[in-house]
C-alpha cells in the first residue's frame, strides 16, 4: 500500500462536528449529533448503520440539499453549505429512490443527464458505450424506464449519475430491495469506477454483508459515528469470540433462546442446525456457562464476520438489556392441541395467470404444524401473489390450496379465521393510537367484552407496548410498529401465521428481536409461513423454497441448499451464494432451452 | 444546453402522459360544451298554459303570438283549474288566462285584463318569463291597434335597445369569461401537479444535485406549460367564434397579450402551490380551492361582482381571473375598449409579477 499512500492521505470529504435536527410533529429529532468524519479519496467508503442512523441526512448534507445546524462540511475542498451549487455541479448523487423519469426511455433519461452535465456529443458516444457495457442496458435503450425491473432501474440510476464523469459519487442505499444478482452487478460497477477512473465513492447500506466489499467502513447509529476503519479491522477484534454451538436433544430454537440469555453471550443466531454465538471475551465457553447446567454440547470456533462487531457495537452503545424470557406460549392453547405431523398448509400445482403472463406457475409445497416455512425470492418472483392466494385475497387460476384443512375455494372466510396475517409495510392505521389499533383489529376478528380486554392486555405486556399505548402508531419507531403489527395478527389466537416481508427496513437488532418472537411462537406449535428477500433469514426457517419468475427453483433446508453449491471455489457458501447460483443456473438453463 | 435538455424532457413527458394533454385540451372542450350547450341563463321554450274561455278571432291572433315566439311552448287548457293542476305538477311554468269577456272589454275600453300566473320558484326564470310575456302582449296590442285603427293608449312607450349583445344571448357573455376559467386550470392546476409529481417520484432530488441552476429548473416548468396554456386558450377562442358564434369585436392580439399576462399569474400560482405541497393529490386540491373556484365564483364570469357584499368585492381584486374576464368580455362583445382594458391589463401585470417573484423565491435547490 505504500505506493498509494499519497492518494490515500488526501481527503475527499470532511465533516467537522456537524449536527442536524428535524421537527417531526411536535418532536425534534436529532438526525446527526456532532459528527466529525473524513473520507479518503480514491476508495469506496461504506456508510453502514440501521434505519434512522442518519445515513440519508448525511448524504443530503454532503450533496448540499440540506444545511447543517452546526459544524462545517467540505466536499472536495468546497464548503457545502456556503456553495451548494458548486458541490451539486461536480458530484454524482444517487438518492435512495433514484428519480428516473419512468415515462422516458433509458436513452432519453441518459440524454437528459448528459445535457444537464453539458457533455459534448463526441464525448457522449464514448461514455454511453462505456456505461452500456458496464450496466448491460444496451439492448434496452429504447425501453421506457418504468418498464425495467428493479435491479435494472437501479443500474440506470447509477448510469445517469455517472454520465458527467463525477470524481465523487454519493450513493444512498443503491442496493436496497434489489435482487442478489443485480446487487453483485452494481457492486462490480462501483469497484470498476474506483479502479479504472480513480473515483471516490461514499455508499450507504443497511446490508451488513456489503461492508466487506468496502475499503473502509463508517459505522453509524443514532446520529453518531461509532467507528471508522477497514472492515477487517472491525472483524479482527472478534477473533476467537465466535462459535457454533450444537446440542443434540435440544431443538435449535430453544437452544438459541437459552444461550442468548447466558451472561457472556453478546449475540446468538441460528445458522442451519447450529447456533452461532459471539462472546464478550476470546475464551471458549463451556456448557455450564451457556446453558446453566452441564450438558453435552459441541462448541466449535468459527471465523468472525463483520456483523458480529456491528451487533456488539450497537448493543453496547444502546446498552440493550439481556433479553427477557418470552411468555408467548400458553395463551395460544389451541395451537398446541393438534397432531404435530398434520399438514397445515398444502399447496398443489398452484398457478396464477394475468392474461398470458404466469405470475405463479405450478407451485407445490406443504407446511407441517409448528414449522417455519420460508418463501425466498427477489421482487417479482411470485411470492406476494402466492401469499395473496393463500390468504384468499386472490383466486387461483389452477391448482388446490388447503389452509388448516379447509379448501380455500370453498370456505375462504373459515380459513381466514384461523390465520393471522401480517401484511407488507404493516398496514396499521397511522392516525390511531396503539391501543385503538389493537381494539379495532380485535373487533374486526370478532373479539368482544372481557375476552377482548384480556387479549389487548396480553398484547401490551407481551410486546412491551405499554409505554406507547397512547402514542399514535405513525410516530412509533419502525421496530415497534413491527411489534404492533405482529400483536394485531395474533389477537384472535390463530394457528397459522402469514408474514409478508416482516423485517423489510428493520435494523439488525430489531430483526433479531422479531425472530426471537417468531421462534417462540413456532415452539408453541404455531405454523409460520414467511416471505423475505433477506437471504440470511433463510437460516431461521425449518424449510424453504426459492422462487424465481413464478416457479420454485429449489426446496429444502438452508443447509441442504448451501451444501449443493459447496465447491473448491466456494468452500463456505452463504445462502446468498446458493441463491445467486440457483438463479443464474436457471437463467442459463432457460436461454439454453430457448436456443 | 441544460435548459434545452430540461425542455426536451418536459415536452416528452407531456406528449407521453395523457393526463396533461387532457387537462390542457380536453377539459376546455368539455367545459365549453357544457356552458355552450348545457348551461344557459336565457329562458327558452318555456312550457306555458293557455286558457281561452271563449275563443274568437281576437283571442286567436293573441294566442298566435305565443306560438310564434321562440321563448314559449304553449299548451292549451280548457279551464283554469286544469292549468293550475298542470302548474303544480310542474308541467308548465306559467299560465295565461283570457276571460270570456276578453274581446268585449278590449273593444269597449281599449284594454282588457289578462290573467298571468308565473311559477316563482326559480325567481330569475320567473322574471324572464314575465318580461317575455309582456313583450308578446305589447307586440299584439300594437298590431291590434293598427288593424282596428284605434290609437293605442299607453302612457310611456318603452323602446329598449340592447347594446353589445343585441340578441341577449347569455352564451355570448358566458363563453368569453369561461376562457379565463379554463386557463386557470391549465396554468395553475397542471403546473402544481407536475412539479409535485417530480417531488413525489423523487426525480426532483436527483435533478437538484446537477449543474442545472434553479432558474433553469423553474423556466423548464414555465415555458412548456405556457405554450400548452396558450394552445388551450387559442382552441377555446376558435371554438367560441366558429362553433358557438360568439362575436369577436376586438383584436386578437389584445386577447393574446391579456391571456399571456394572465397565464403567467396562473403559472406563478401553480409553482407557488407546488412549493407548499410536494404531494400531487394535495397540490391538486389546493389548486382547485385557491385558483379554480375563485376564478369560477369571484371573477364576475357568472356572478356580477358589483352585486357582491363589499368585503367580497375587495377580495376579488386578488383574483387574477377577475381582470381577465373583464378584458375578455369587452374584447369579445364590445371591442378594444381601452378604458376597461388598460386598468385590467395593469392589474394582471401586477399580479403576474407578484406571483412569479414569490414562486422564484420559494424555489430553492435544497430540501428544506
Amino acid at each position: 500500500m505504500p505506493a498509494d499512500s499519497h492518494e490515500y492521505t488526501e481527503t475527499a470529504l470532511e465533516l467537522e462536528s456537524v449536527s442536524k435536527s428535524f421537527l417531526t410533529g411536535r418532536r425534534t429529532v436529532r438526525a446527526l449529533n456532532s459528527v466529525t468524519l473524513a473520507v479518503k479519496r480514491g476508495i469506496v467508503t461504506g456508510l453502514i448503520g440501521p434505519d434512522g442512523a442518519g445515513k440519508t441526512t448525511l448524504m443530503r448534507l454532503l450533496a448540499g440539499l440540506l444545511a447543517p445546524d452546526e459544524g462545517r462540511i467540505f466536499v472536495l475542498g468546497i464548503d457545502a453549505s456556503a456553495q451548494p451549487q458548486q458541490v451539486q455541479s461536480i458530484v454524482g448523487y444517487m438518492p435512495q429512490r433514484f428519480g428516473l423519469y419512468e415515462d422516458l426511455s433509458v436513452q432519453e433519461n441518459l440524454d437528459l443527464y448528459a445535457d444537464l452535465h453539458s457533455v459534448s456529443s463526441d464525448e457522449r458516444a464514448v461514455r454511453y458505450a462505456d456505461l452500456m457495457r458496464m450496466t448491460g442496458l444496451a439492448s434496452f435503450s429504447r425501453r421506457l424506464a418504468g418498464r425495467l425491473s428493479g435491479g435494472m432501474k437501479q443500474k440506470l440510476g447509477l448510469a445517469c449519475s455517472l454520465v458527467g464523469s463525477p470524481p465523487l459519487l454519493l450513493l444512498d442505499e443503491p442496493t436496497v430491495g434489489v435482487d442478489p444478482v443485480s446487487r453483485r452487478e452494481l457492486w462490480s460497477i462501483v469497484h470498476r469506477l474506483v479502479t479504472d477512473r480513480g473515483a471516490t465513492v461514499l455508499l450507504s447500506t443497511a446490508y451488513l454483508d456489503e461492508a466487506e466489499r468496502c475499503t473502509e467502513v463508517v459505522l453509524m447509529h443514532g446520529g453518531k459515528v461509532l467507528g471508522q476503519d477497514e472492515p477487517a479491522a472491525f472483524t479482527r477484534r472478534f477473533v476467537g469470540r465466535s462459535f457454533h454451538v450444537f446440542a443434540s436433544g435440544i431443538s435449535k430454537r430453544s437452544l438459541q433462546e437459552r444461550v442468548s440469555r447466558a451472561p457472556d453471550v453478546l449475540d446468538a443466531i441460528i445458522q442451519g442446525s447450529r447456533v452461532r454465538i459471539v462472546t464478550d471475551r476470546p475464551v471458549v465457553p463451556n456448557a455450564t456457562q451457556l446453558l446453566g447446567r452441564d450438558q453435552a454440547v459441541e462448541i466449535t470456533p468459527v471465523a468472525p464476520r463483520f456483523e458480529d462487531s456491528f451487533v456488539s457495537l450497537l448493543k453496547s452503545s444502546e446498552r440493550v438489556p439481556p433479553p427477557s424470557r418470552l411468555s408467548l406460549p400458553g395463551t395460544l392453547a389451541n395451537a398446541k392441541a393438534g397432531n404435530p405431523d398434520e399438514e397445515m398448509i398444502v399447496v398443489h400445482k398452484l398457478s396464477r395467470r394475468f392474461g398470458d403472463f404466469f405470475a405463479v406457475r405450478d407451485v407445490s409445497f406443504a407446511v407441517r404444524r409448528g414449522e417455519v416455512f420460508g418463501l425466498l425470492g427477489a421482487n417479482g418472483a411470485g411470492k406476494s401473489t402466492t401469499f395473496r392466494m393463500l390468504c384468499g385475497l386472490l383466486p387461483a387460476s389452477e391448482g388446490t390450496l388447503r389452509v388448516a384443512g379447509v379448501d380455500l375455494r370453498q370456505a375462504a372466510a373459515r380459513a381466514r379465521a384461523r390465520v393471522g396475517y401480517m401484511a407488507q409495510k404493516f398496514s396499521l392505521y397511522g392516525d390511531l393510537s396503539v391501543l385503538q389499533n389493537l381494539r379495532f383489529f380485535s373487533s374486526a376478528y370478532g373479539l368482544k367484552g372481557k375476552h377482548q380486554h384480556e387479549r389487548m392486555d396480553w398484547a401490551l405486556t407481551e410486546f412491551e407496548l405499554e409505554p406507547f399505548a397512547d402514542s399514535t402508531s405513525r410516530d412509533l419507531p419502525l421496530g415497534f410498529k413491527q411489534r404492533l403489527a405482529l400483536a394485531v395478527a395474533l389477537m384472535h389466537e390463530p394457528e397459522i401465521l402469514f408474514l409478508d416481508e416482516p423485517t423489510s427496513g428493520v435494523d439488525p437488532l430489531g430483526r433479531r428481536e422479531f425472530w426471537r418472537r417468531i421462534n417462540a411462537l413456532a415452539e408453541s406449535g404455531i405454523t409460520v409461513l414467511v416471505t423475505t428477500h433477506f437471504m440470511e433469514e433463510a437460516e431461521y426457517c425449518d424449510r424453504l423454497v426459492i422462487m424465481a419468475q413464478g416457479r420454485i427453483l429449489a426446496e429444502g433446508t438452508s443447509e441442504e441448499m448451501r451444501e449443493r453449491f459447496r465447491s473448491d471455489a466456494l468452500p463456505n457458501p452463504t445462502m446468498e451464494d446458493a441463491f445467486v447460483a440457483l438463479i443464474t443456473g436457471a437463467a442459463t438453463q432457460q436461454s439454453g432451452a430457448a436456443a | 444546453m441544460r435548459l434545452r435538455g430540461l425542455l426536451r424532457k418536459e415536452s416528452l413527458q407531456i406528449l407521453r402522459d395523457p393526463s396533461s394533454i387532457a387537462i390542457a385540451f380536453v377539459m376546455p372542450v368539455v367545459l365549453l360544451f357544457i356552458f355552450g350547450y348545457g348551461v344557459s341563463l336565457d329562458a327558452r321554450r318555456v312550457p306555458l298554459a293557455l286558457v281561452v274561455e271563449q275563443p274568437n278571432r281576437d283571442t286567436a291572433s293573441f294566442v298566435a303570438g305565443f306560438f310564434q315566439s321562440p321563448y314559449f311552448v304553449p299548451v292549451p287548457f280548457a279551464t283554469v283549474q286544469d292549468a293550475d293542476a298542470a302548474m303544480e305538477e310542474h308541467l308548465v311554468d306559467g299560465i295565461v288566462w283570457l276571460r270570456s269577456d276578453f274581446s268585449r272589454q278590449m273593444l269597449s275600453q281599449g284594454n282588457a285584463p289578462v290573467g298571468v300566473i308565473v311559477n316563482g320558484v326559480d325567481a330569475n326564470n320567473a322574471r324572464l318569463i314575465e318580461g317575455y310575456l309582456q313583450q308578446v302582449w305589447a307586440d299584439w296590442l300594437a298590431k291590434f291597434a293598427a288593424t282596428k285603427g284605434i290609437p293605442l293608449k299607453t302612457a310611456v312607450r318603452v323602446d329598449v335597445r340592447v347594446w353589445f349583445n343585441p340578441a341577449v344571448r347569455s352564451k355570448d357573455f358566458l363563453i368569453p369569461g369561461l376562457i379565463g376559467v379554463i386557463m386557470t386550470l391549465t396554468g395553475a392546476l397542471l403546473t402544481a401537479m407536475v412539479v409535485a409529481r417530480e417531488w413525489e417520484r423523487g426525480t426532483m432530488e436527483s435533478l437538484l444535485v446537477t449543474p442545472a441552476d434553479i432558474h433553469e429548473i423553474v423556466l423548464s416548468k414555465l415555458l412548456p406549460y405556457f405554450v400548452l396554456g396558450m394552445g388551450g386558450m387559442l382552441l377555446s377562442v376558435s371554438m367560441a367564434v366558429w362553433l358557438f358564434g360568439v362575436p369577436l369585436r376586438g383584436s386578437l392580439w389584445l386577447l393574446l397579450v391579456a391571456s399571456s399576462a394572465f397565464l403567467l399569474c396562473a403559472l406563478g400560482m401553480g409553482l407557488l402551490i407546488s412549493a407548499v405541497s410536494k404531494n400531487q393529490f394535495v397540490a391538486g386540491e389546493i389548486a382547485i380551492l385557491v385558483t379554480f373556484l375563485p376564478a369560477f365564483i369571484l371573477s364576475g364570469f357568472v356572478f356580477d361582482i358589483r352585486s357582491m357584499p363589499l368585503a367580497v368585492q375587495l377580495i376579488t381584486h386578488i383574483v387574477a381571473a377577475r381582470y381577465l374576464v373583464r378584458i375578455l368580455q369587452s374584447v369579445f362583445l364590445a371591442g378594444n375598449v381601452w378604458p376597461i382594458v388598460l386598468p385590467n391589463l395593469f392589474g394582471l401585470a401586477a399580479l403576474a409579477s407578484i406571483f412569479l417573484a414569490l414562486a422564484r423565491r420559494s424555489a430553492r435547490k435544497s430540501l428544506e
